[in-house]
C-alpha cells in the first residue's frame, strides 16, 4: 500500500520497487543497487532502534561521502529519527559541541575519523550507540560508549521491511549546522514536507530523469550536497560520490567512464576546472547539466564551463540552508542576464523589502523574503535567532524567511544578488564566521585581539584573512597562529593570510572597523 | 592551475625515496595540521586522513615544484601520485630520474 502522506525515505523504497537491480550509487569500486540500499538502510534502521533510537532522537553521521554515509542518512529516517550530517572535516572539539547541541542520541561515522570522534564521545556521554564503518582498532581507543562495528549493527536485522513508521511529514527530518554571525553553529531543523518540497521543484526545474547519472561531490553535510543523493533517490538517478575535487584528474576521470549527466559544483571548483589545461582530451558530451551555487559564478568562467561542457545547460541558483534554495536562472537566460542568480525556482515566492518592511520595486536594493514550504521549521532550540529569520507573513499563522541578503530586481522579475547583510565570510562556497576564527585566535596566550575578514581571492572566491595584535614583549609567527587554527576549526576556516598589527582602527565605540581592514 | 614555482630547477639527484619521503614529511608536519605527526603512516590517505583538502594539494604541487624542480601536470593530479608520502616519493623519483 502506497503511503498516504509520502516521507522523504520513501523516494528510495519506492525507487527500490520500481527498478531493484539499478546500481543507485557508485564510489571508487564499489557499486550499490537501490535493492541494497533499501535492504541495507532498513537493517542498520532497525539497529538503531534496537539500540535505543526513538522517534524525533538525533542522530549524527559523521563521514564522507560513501555508501555508508548515503545509508545512514535513508536509515536515521526509517528509524523515525532526526539525521545530522557533519562535515568530515570538523575537529573534536567541535564534533562535540554540536552533538552536545543536539542532544545526539547516536553517531554513525568511520574509522578513519577516529582522531575526532574518539576525542568527542569522551566529552559527550548521551550516545546510546557509535557505529563505526571502515577499519577501526578499537583497542587503541578505550572509554568509548556502546560501540559496534557496521557490519555487527547490520548482522541478522531484518532487510525487507522498516521499523513500524511512527512521523508524519510535519516532523523534522534533518538538522544541518550551518555557520552565524555569533560563531556558534546552528541546526536549521528541516521538516520532511519542507526536504520533499525542494526536491520536487529542484528536480522539474533541472528536468531530473532516470537516465540521470549525477557527480556526488559535494559533501553531504552542505545541503546543495545532499540533495544530490535525495534527487537521485527521487527519480531513480545514479549517484556517482567522490570525496572531493582534491584529485581534479581523478573526477574528470570518474566523469567521463561513468557517463555523468549532472554536473553540480560551486565556484572554486569551476575555478580550478577553468585553469585545468589539456581538457580536450575528455570527452564530456554527456553532461548535459551544470549547476552553480554557494556563491555567484563570475561571467568568465560561465565562458569557460561553455567551452568545456558544450552540450551542457549551465544552472546559476543561489538559496541558504534555511531554505535550500531560492532561484535559479533558467539557462536560456545566461547569455542576456549573466549575472543574475534567476527567478524564484518552482513553488516559491520571492520579493524584497526596504529596512521598514515595504516592498520595494524593480531596480531598487532590498532584502530577500522567502515564502514557501521549502522554509526550515527554525534554529534547534535558537529561539531568539529563529524570531529574527523567520516573521509573520500573508497568511495568519504563517512565517517567511528574511534572508538577511540584499539583493535587486529587474523589469522583468529577474533576481541580482547585491550583498550580504552580515559580515559572514564565503570561502570555497563555504561559510566562515569571523566570531568563531576570531575566537580561536584570541584565546591564544599573548594575543591581545584579532580581526578576521574575508579578502578576494581568484581560487576561493573570498580567502579568510587575520589581522593580530599581540600583547606587549610576545613574539608569534604567522604560521604558530594558522597552526592553532588547524587544531581547532575546518580547514576552509583557517586563515590562508595572517598580519601582524599594533592596533586595529575602532569606531568610537570602541568597536573594530573591519572595513578599515582588507 | 599551478601555482609557479621558484624557478629552481635542480638537476642532481634528489637521493632516494626515503630521502625524499622525509621531506615530504617534515613539509606536511610543519604546513598542515596533524594531531599525531608520529602516528602519521607513510601510506596514508592525506585526503582521508583529512590532512589535505582542494587547496592543500596546490600547496603540496608547489612545494614539490620548487624543492624537486619537478613539474607536475594537470592529468598527474592523481592519488596514485599525491595520495601518500610513499606515493609522492615514488613520483617525485620517478619524475626526476
Amino acid at each position: 500500500m502506497r503511503n498516504a502522506v509520502p516521507l522523504l525515505q520513501d523516494y528510495l523504497r519506492d525507487t527500490a520497487s520500481r527498478i531493484p537491480e539499478k546500481v543507485a550509487l557508485v564510489h571508487q569500486n564499489r557499486r550499490l543497487t537501490y535493492r541494497q540500499f533499501e535492504q541495507d538502510s532498513n537493517a542498520l534502521a532497525h539497529a538503531l532502534v534496537r539500540a535505543g533510537v526513538s522517534r524525533g532522537d538525533r542522530v549524527v553521521v559523521f563521514a564522507d561521502n560513501s555508501l555508508e554515509s548515503a545509508i545512514a542518512f535513508m536509515a536515521v529516517l526509517k528509524a523515525n529519527a532526526v539525521v545530522s550530517m557533519v562535515n568530515p572535516l570538523t575537529k573534536g572539539e567541535k564534533l562535540a559541541v554540536l552533538l552536545r547541541d543536539c542532544r545526539a542520541r547516536a553517531l554513525v561515522t568511520q574509522g578513519d575519523l577516529a582522531a575526532a570522534f574518539s576525542l568527542a564521545v569522551r566529552d559527550y556521554p548521551g550516545l546510546a550507540t557509535l557505529i563505526v564503518a571502515g577499519d577501526f582498532d578499537v583497542s587503541r581507543h578505550p572509554g568509548l560508549p556502546p560501540l559496534q562495528t557496521w557490519q555487527s549493527a547490520l548482522a541478522g536485522q531484518p532487510t525487507d521491511h522498516a521499523p513500524p513508521r511512527k512521523n508524519i511529514d510535519i516532523d523534522l527530518a534533518s538538522i544541518i549546522y550551518t555557520s552565524g554571525t555569533t560563531g556558534d553553529p546552528k541546526g536549521v531543523m528541516l521538516t520532511h514536507r519542507g526536504m520533499m518540497t525542494v526536491a520536487t521543484s529542484v528536480a522539474a526545474y533541472l528536468e531530473n530523469v532516470e537516465d540521470d547519472v549525477i557527480l556526488g561531490l559535494l559533501p553531504f553535510a552542505f545541503t546543495y550536497g545532499i540533495y544530490q543523493l535525495i534527487t537521485a533517490c527521487l527519480v531513480g538517478a545514479r549517484l556517482v560520490l567522490e570525496r572531493s575535487f582534491s584529485y581534479p584528474a581523478q573526477v574528470l576521470g570518474t566523469v567521463v567512464a561513468e557517463g555523468i549527466t549532472g554536473f553540480p559544483g560551486v565556484p572554486t571548483i569551476f575555478a580550478i576546472l577553468s585553469s585545468i589545461k589539456n581538457l580536450d582530451q575528455y570527452d564530456f558530451s554527456t553532461v548535459r547539466y551544470v549547476t552553480n551555487a554557494a556563491a555567484a559564478l563570475s561571467t568568465k568562467h560561465i565562458e569557460a564551463l561553455k567551452q568545456i561542457f558544450p552540450r551542457a545547460q549551465i544552472f546559476s541558483m543561489y538559496g541558504q540552508t534555511e531554505c535550500a534554495r531560492a532561484t535559479y536562472l533558467p539557462p536560456q537566460d545566461v547569455e542576456r542576464k549573466p549575472s543574475s542568480i534567476g527567478i524564484a525556482i518552482p513553488n516559491t515566492e520571492l520579493w524584497l523589502v526596504d529596512e521598514h518592511d515595504r516592498k520595494v520595486g524593480p531596480g531598487e536594493v532590498g532584502q530577500l523574503i522567502v515564502r514557501g514550504a521549502t522554509l526550515m521549521r527554525g534554529y534547534w532550540e535558537k529561539p531568539e535567532e529563529t524570531a529574527k529569520k523567520l516573521r509573520p507573513g500573508p497568511l495568519p499563522g504563517e512565517v517567511v524567511l528574511y534572508t538577511g541578503d540584499c539583493c535587486r530586481m529587474d523589469e522583468e522579475g529577474y533576481f541580482y544578488f547585491v550583498s550580504r547583510m552580515d559580515d559572514i565570510i564565503k570561502s570555497a562556497g563555504e561559510k566562515v564566521a569571523p566570531k568563531e576564527v576570531e575566537h580561536v585566535i584570541v584565546n591564544l596566550p599573548g594575543v591581545k585581539e584579532a580581526a578576521v575578514v574575508g579578502v578576494p581571492d581568484a581560487i576561493l572566491g573570498q580567502a579568510v584573512k587575520a589581522f593580530v595584535v599581540l600583547e606587549e614583549g610576545i613574539s608569534m609567527t604567522e604560521r604558530q597562529v594558522v597552526h592553532e587554527c588547524q587544531k581547532k576549526l575546518e580547514n576552509f576556516m583557517v586563515p590562508k593570510f595572517v598580519e601582524f598589527k599594533t592596533e586595529l582602527p575602532k569606531t568610537m565605540t570602541g568597536k573594530i572597523k573591519k572595513t578599515e581592514l582588507a | 592551475m599551478r601555482v609557479p614555482n621558484g624557478g629552481r630547477r635542480l638537476t642532481k639527484d634528489h637521493g632516494n625515496e626515503m630521502e625524499i619521503a622525509e621531506k615530504v614529511r617534515s613539509f606536511l608536519t610543519s604546513n598542515f595540521y596533524i594531531a599525531d605527526p608520529a602516528e602519521l603512516a607513510s601510506d596514508a590517505s592525506l585526503l582521508g586522513r583529512g590532512i589535505v583538502d582542494s587547496t592543500g594539494i596546490l600547496e603540496v604541487v608547489a612545494f614539490l615544484e620548487s624543492e624537486f624542480g619537478v613539474t607536475v601536470a594537470d592529468e598527474e593530479m592523481l592519488p596514485s601520485n599525491l595520495d601518500s608520502i610513499d606515493n609522492i616519493a615514488a613520483y617525485v623519483r620517478r619524475k626526476s630520474s
